[in-house]
């Protein structure tokens, strides 16, 4: 037991558990309705439009958390907006991603002070996160959660069925928009954890995975949380014992959890339709 | 009796075409109406115009009397477009429960009350083994099944179905007759049923809603499906022929009806004969 408590003796262990914690819970359940729609490429889009916020925000002197959460929010609402024609369009979505990290390139070479932390920006470095930002993610997600609250029961029924929802008065555009919203407050603060490039880990192997193993949607919503605060804390205690990134344990658990959800569906569709064949017999 | 859908010279435009024009047609509260024409000749355009979707362009439309409006409860529908996700592992009854109150806002809950009432819906239907499966499991038959009891749900007056029968093999394309009508007659519920092949409607129907051309026919069977009728609603020369209970309508040699549905097949409907 000596060796579980001998890395909460460090601070920066504390800290990177709570932070990592308070995020993995909103990007499981915000990532839970990303993959059910199928727009986790959407969510991927805005992670990289919030690095070139980052780095703006450096360039102006601002603290990149307010640069990323703002440029992902306006840019989530943008998306939104535009909904039919953008935010379904893969090749839409990639080539305004691919100008984002430009973009973000551009704002680290007139500001090479910055450079240094465009590494945690882009893979995360959660070890050095500080009461100041605990305490900001904590209101992040207080915020993340209560929206989508407000829009969840529409929210579902657009996403299962778009006509039919419609025909009984929902606001597509709306929902899809203000989604998007949430979607970008929990891409800012996974890419605290993560960093931009790998907020898949947390917003879509754990969601995807529980998707795969349970077709309920409390136990799905309730499972993507859990395998996120799982995989997020399994991976800091990792890291600690090994010495790897944090961020590279934390995605590989993500993999590794979602393809044994994969095999296990498989493994238990296989088993459930030999077991209609013998009951036909 | 007020009718449960009038237009009034009613012309419906999508996209600068007009897809009814000057039509009038009055269906009265507890009908079962077969909606039937070719594809584009306007049967889903009609529905969402009932539905408040799609204003039109001239005429009024009323429902119950009233002006259609968006989220009429009164109005249970089945739209044909249906966007199912590639991957979407949620289960048929979460599926129904999230249509139940589904435009309100906030955390949806589902009831005990609502539970029975979609297992009692599915059971009505055969289909009650949906409940705990995942949509992407299903068929496109099953999903068809899911989308009727669905669409029973609620008690509506008025029930919109837009190509119910499309992916269903034989035997449920009855049952799926059989419990509409059924429901229909229990509830005294207005029906417009939409299809492709009018024969497997025959027994049922009230009267028939015959679209083509951007004009609209409604009257009885015998009234509506003849050679003078048809050739005026089609601009060109179609016979129709009536043998053992069956009807034919047929242009230039082929069948119209399942010219139509075979047009169906190629856009990856999985059906069954």
């Amino acid at each position: 037991m000596t060796i579980i408590t001998e890395m909460f003796q460090y601070e920066f262990m504390n800290n990177a558990f709570g932070a990592a914690g308070i995020v993995a819970v909103v990007s499981g359940i915000v990532g839970f309705f990303l993959v059910m729609r199928s727009q986790t490429f959407a969510g991927h889009a805005l992670s990289h439009i919030g690095f070139a916020g980052a780095t703006g925000a450096g360039l102006i002197g601002l603290a990149p958390i307010w640069g990323l959460t703002g440029f992902t929010l306006a840019a989530g609402i943008v998306m939104g907006l535009l909904s039919e024609r953008i935010s379904n369009r893969d090749v839409a979505i990639g080539s305004v991603l691919a100008l984002a990290l430009g973009f973000g390139l551009l704002f680290l070479h007139y500001y090479t002070a910055f450079a240094s932390q465009a590494v945690a920006l882009l893979f995360g470095n959660v070890l050095a996160v500080d009461h100041a930002t605990i305490a900001t993610l904590a209101v992040l997600a207080v915020i993340t959660l209560l929206g989508l609250a407000a829009i969840m029961r529409p929210l579902i029924f657009a996403s299962l069925q778009p006509e039919l929802a419609e025909a009984k008065g929902v606001p597509l555009r709306f929902v899809s928009t203000a989604f998007l919203a949430v979607v970008a407050l929990a891409v800012s603060q996974c890419a605290q954890i993560v960093g931009v490039l790998l907020v898949f880990t947390l917003m879509v192997g754990p969601p995807a995975a529980a998707q795969r193993l349970t077709t309920g949607l409390w136990s799905g919503l309730s499972l993507a949380a859990a395998l996120a605060l799982a995989e997020a804390w399994l991976g800091l205690t990792l890291a600690f014992y090994s010495d790897w990134p944090v961020s590279f344990c934390i995605a590989m658990l993500s993999a590794a959890g979602y393809f044994a959800a994969l095999g296990a569906s498989a493994w238990g569709a296989r088993h459930s339709h030999a077991g209609v064949v013998e009951n036909a017999a | 009796m007020t009718d449960a859908v009038a237009l009034d010279r009613v012309t419906l435009r999508i996209g600068g075409r007009n897809v009814l024009k000057d039509v009038s047609i009055a269906i009265e509260t507890g009908e079962f109406i077969g909606v039937l024409g070719p594809n584009g000749a306007g049967k889903t355009t009609l529905m969402r115009a009932i539905l408040g979707l799609l204003p039109p362009s001239a005429g009024t439309v009323r429902v119950f009397g009233r002006a259609p409006k968006r989220g009429d409860a009164t109005i249970g529908y089945l739209p044909q477009v249906r966007t199912v996700l590639p991957d979407l592992r949620i289960r048929g009854l979460d599926f129904i429960a999230s249509s139940l109150d589904g435009e309100r806002w906030g955390v949806p809950a589902l009831k005990r009350a609502d539970r029975q009432m979609i297992d009692e819906t599915l059971a009505l239907i055969d289909a009650r083994d949906l409940a705990q499966r995942p949509l992407s499991e299903m068929s496109g038959g099953e999903r068809q099944r899911l989308l009727l009891a669905q669409a029973l749900i609620g008690k509506p007056q008025l029930l919109l179905l837009d190509e119910p029968l499309i992916s269903l093999d034989a035997r449920h394309q009855e049952t799926a007759i059989a419990v509409v009508r059924e429901v229909a007659r229990e509830r005294g519920m207005t029906v417009l049923f939409s299809a492709h092949e009018l024969n497997q409607l025959l027994g049922t129907l009230d009267r028939v809603l015959y679209l083509g051309n951007g004009q609209a026919v409604l009257g009885t069977v015998e009234d509506v499906i003849t050679a003078p009728v048809l050739s005026r609603l089609f601009g060109t020369d179609i016979h129709v022929v009536r043998t053992q209970g069956q009807i034919f309508v047929m242009s230039h040699g082929r069948d119209v009806e399942h010219a139509a549905h075979r047009h169906d097949h190629g856009h990856g409907h999985d059906h069954h004969h």
